[in-house]
């Protein structure tokens, strides 16, 4: 085996359950901690953004729709996928954080963790964060979280899976549909997450995952109308400037913590009530 | 005011029939068969690969802009549903008097495009406006049905107060070679017409080969229509480049020989604002500017004005507009 030649593998996007080029032919090189080449990966454009955006657009109406039981099977189905490529993402992880076999071993068994978890959440949201209002009046008066649409997420920089994974669950698990942009050095585990939901059942567009650098296509997404929120988890320096361009078009905005959290900690409804809205019908008693 | 397409104006004579360089080619089946069989033939290969070379040109900045406008003001604004409403028609109608109602320097649209029942509540919704009422007509989009019912409905039609007519030919006398029938019966339809104006469907999605769309294009100019037009939109594959390629070449060999224009209408399939740029560049490139007007070239299409009316907002605004910032038809 030793004289076979070295596959060099060049990656390309996630985008409406396909798996195209950058619209812009770039692509760019990824390195293992120590800076030697891993793979090649692409380098999104603000028109592969753009693409990005219609392609969850096109997938919110039947993502938000699907009833909250079958959402969550579909979430499960993926960390079940997950757990069959633990071994791919572990020396994904471990060559990207520098980490060793045991612990990025662990980081894996937590994103699938934290995936199951997530998806368990589906069906329990609108209890925990809805229900029945004591209104002064004869109404029968509820509250229900709604999902708000097309969210952006800046994955963070340095936690390439579990942080990946913990950023963009909760999105799905809401209902909303994701347009990702993963960590610009260590994209690896985002592309191999990418090959996870395109082979577990979660339709096309509902997710999709850009590589490249969120410095470039931030601002785009947190300017774009047709997105409804953002997630600016990996945003570093440029995340009050994002906050910003937000304003303009109304967005929700989950800021970005002062520096990267410890993703191992329990996240609690933090990272899903950001990106849900709570419709609430008073109903006439009696008609 | 005086139509854009008004003949006279235009300083083309109202003629009916073949013009005078051609009169003798319809003086029989036999004679208008050998004349459209002996048009050179198409280059298949040849015409699929110019149009996908001419779809490559880069437009950007303030070209893309004009382009964007001017594909606005070639929209023939279509609902062509047996469930149209005349409040669908009247939305429609104010969506084409102001497409974009944020910004009052956008164009109005060319035309709004019914079924000729509803040509008189169209018409009375665009009433002073300048945009033209057009109906199909000649039992659309099959044309199955005798030609004095043809005639009919398109007398029909005009009455109603439609100012351009949209035909289809008979598509089944055309493939069985009986050229001269589908002559005579845009001849009739013209003069049914009147003051209106004509846009001959061809339907090429049906016609099979691009020979079979250069025929079907010249015996339309022929037969006095004032537009080649492609497709009803029913049928797929509708409008396509190389299509269009075809016909816009069919227009220029015709003018050359005449000197008289011909309008083209693609329509059908035609949904983004890149495949209008594209369409813009074939005919600068193919034709010359003379039809880059809408007197001389329209798009029909729902879908592609709300398509045109995002990427306007994007270059006004400067950042990716959305599905909700444009009405929904």
């Amino acid at each position: 085996m030793s004289d076979r030649l070295a596959v060099r593998k060049t990656y390309k996007l996630y985008l409406g359950g396909k798996f195209p080029r950058s619209e812009s032919g770039r692509t760019y090189s990824v390195t293992d901690a120590k800076g030697a080449f891993v793979a090649n990966a692409a380098w999104a454009s603000r028109k592969d953004a753009r693409d990005a955006v219609v392609a969850a657009r096109g997938a919110f109406a039947g993502w938000s729709t699907a009833t909250a039981y079958n959402r969550g099977q579909v979430l499960y189905r993926v960390a079940e996928v997950m757990e069959g490529r633990a071994a791919q993402f572990a020396d994904e992880v471990a060559a990207g954080e520098g980490l060793s076999a045991a612990k990025a071993r662990a980081a894996v068994d937590a994103a699938v963790d934290r995936w199951v978890w997530y998806a368990g959440w589906t069906d329990k949201l609108a209890s925990v964060l809805g229900g029945t209002n004591p209104v002064a009046g004869p109404f029968f008066d509820f509250s229900v979280p709604e999902p708000s649409g097309v969210v952006a997420v800046l994955a963070p920089q340095r936690s390439s899976l579990l942080g990946l994974v913990s950023v963009l669950a909760p999105v799905l698990a809401t209902g909303c549909t994701a347009v990702l942009v993963s960590s610009h050095e260590r994209p690896l585990p985002a592309i191999t997450l990418s090959e996870v939901l395109a082979t577990s059942d979660v339709p096309g567009g509902v997710a999709n995952l850009l590589t490249g650098s969120a410095a470039e296509i931030g601002p785009w997404l947190a300017e774009h109308a047709d997105v409804d929120g953002i997630d600016l988890a990996g945003a570093g320096t440029a995340a009050m400037e994002l906050e910003r361009s937000a304003a303009g078009t109304l967005k929700r905005v989950l800021r970005a913590p002062a520096e990267e959290p410890d993703w191992t900690a329990d996240p609690g409804l933090t990272r899903m009530t950001p990106f849900l809205e709570t419709k609430t019908v008073w109903h006439p008693i009696g008609v | 005011m005086t139509h854009v397409l008004d003949p006279t104006a235009a300083g083309r004579p109202v003629t009916t029939g073949a013009p005078d360089a051609f009169a003798d080619v319809t003086r029989s089946d036999s004679a208008f068969r050998a004349f459209l069989h002996g048009l050179p033939g198409v280059d298949q290969v040849g015409a699929e690969a110019r149009a996908a070379q001419l779809g490559t040109r880069s437009i950007k900045t303030t070209a893309k802009a004009w382009a964007i406008d001017t594909a606005i003001s070639m929209v023939d604004l279509t609902t062509l549903e047996g469930a149209d409403t005349p409040g669908k028609v009247r939305s429609l109608a104010a969506k084409a008097r102001r497409p974009d109602p944020t910004d009052a320097g956008c164009p109005a649209v060319a035309a709004v495009c019914v079924y000729g029942d509803l040509a008189g509540v169209a018409r009375d919704a665009l009433a002073g406006t300048g945009i033209h009422t057009a109906a199909v007509a000649t039992a659309f989009p099959s044309g199955r049905a005798s030609r004095a019912v043809k005639l009919a409905d398109v007398r029909d039609a005009v009455e109603a107060g439609a100012d351009e007519i949209d035909m289809v030919i008979d598509r089944g006398a055309f493939l069985a070679g009986r050229y001269l029938d589908v002559f005579e019966e845009v001849v009739a339809v013209k003069e049914a017409c009147g003051p209106a104006h004509l846009k001959v469907i061809l339907e090429t999605g049906e016609l099979r080969t691009y020979d079979a769309v250069r025929r079907a294009s010249w015996l339309a100019m022929l037969a006095g229509g004032d537009f080649i037009k492609t497709s009803t939109g029913k049928v797929s594959p509708a409008a396509t480049l190389p299509v269009c390629l075809v016909m816009l070449e069919a227009v220029r060999d015709f003018r050359d020989a005449t000197g008289v224009q011909i309008g083209v209408k693609p329509a059908g399939g035609i949904k983004t604002t890149k495949d209008a740029v594209k369409h813009l560049v074939m005919i600068n490139e193919v034709v010359g500017a003379d039809w880059l007007s809408p007197d001389w070239f329209r798009f029909g299409a729902s879908s592609l004005l709300n398509d045109l009316l995002l990427q306007r907002q994007k270059l006004r605004t400067g950042h990716y507009s959305g599905p909700d910032h444009v009405s929904v038809d």
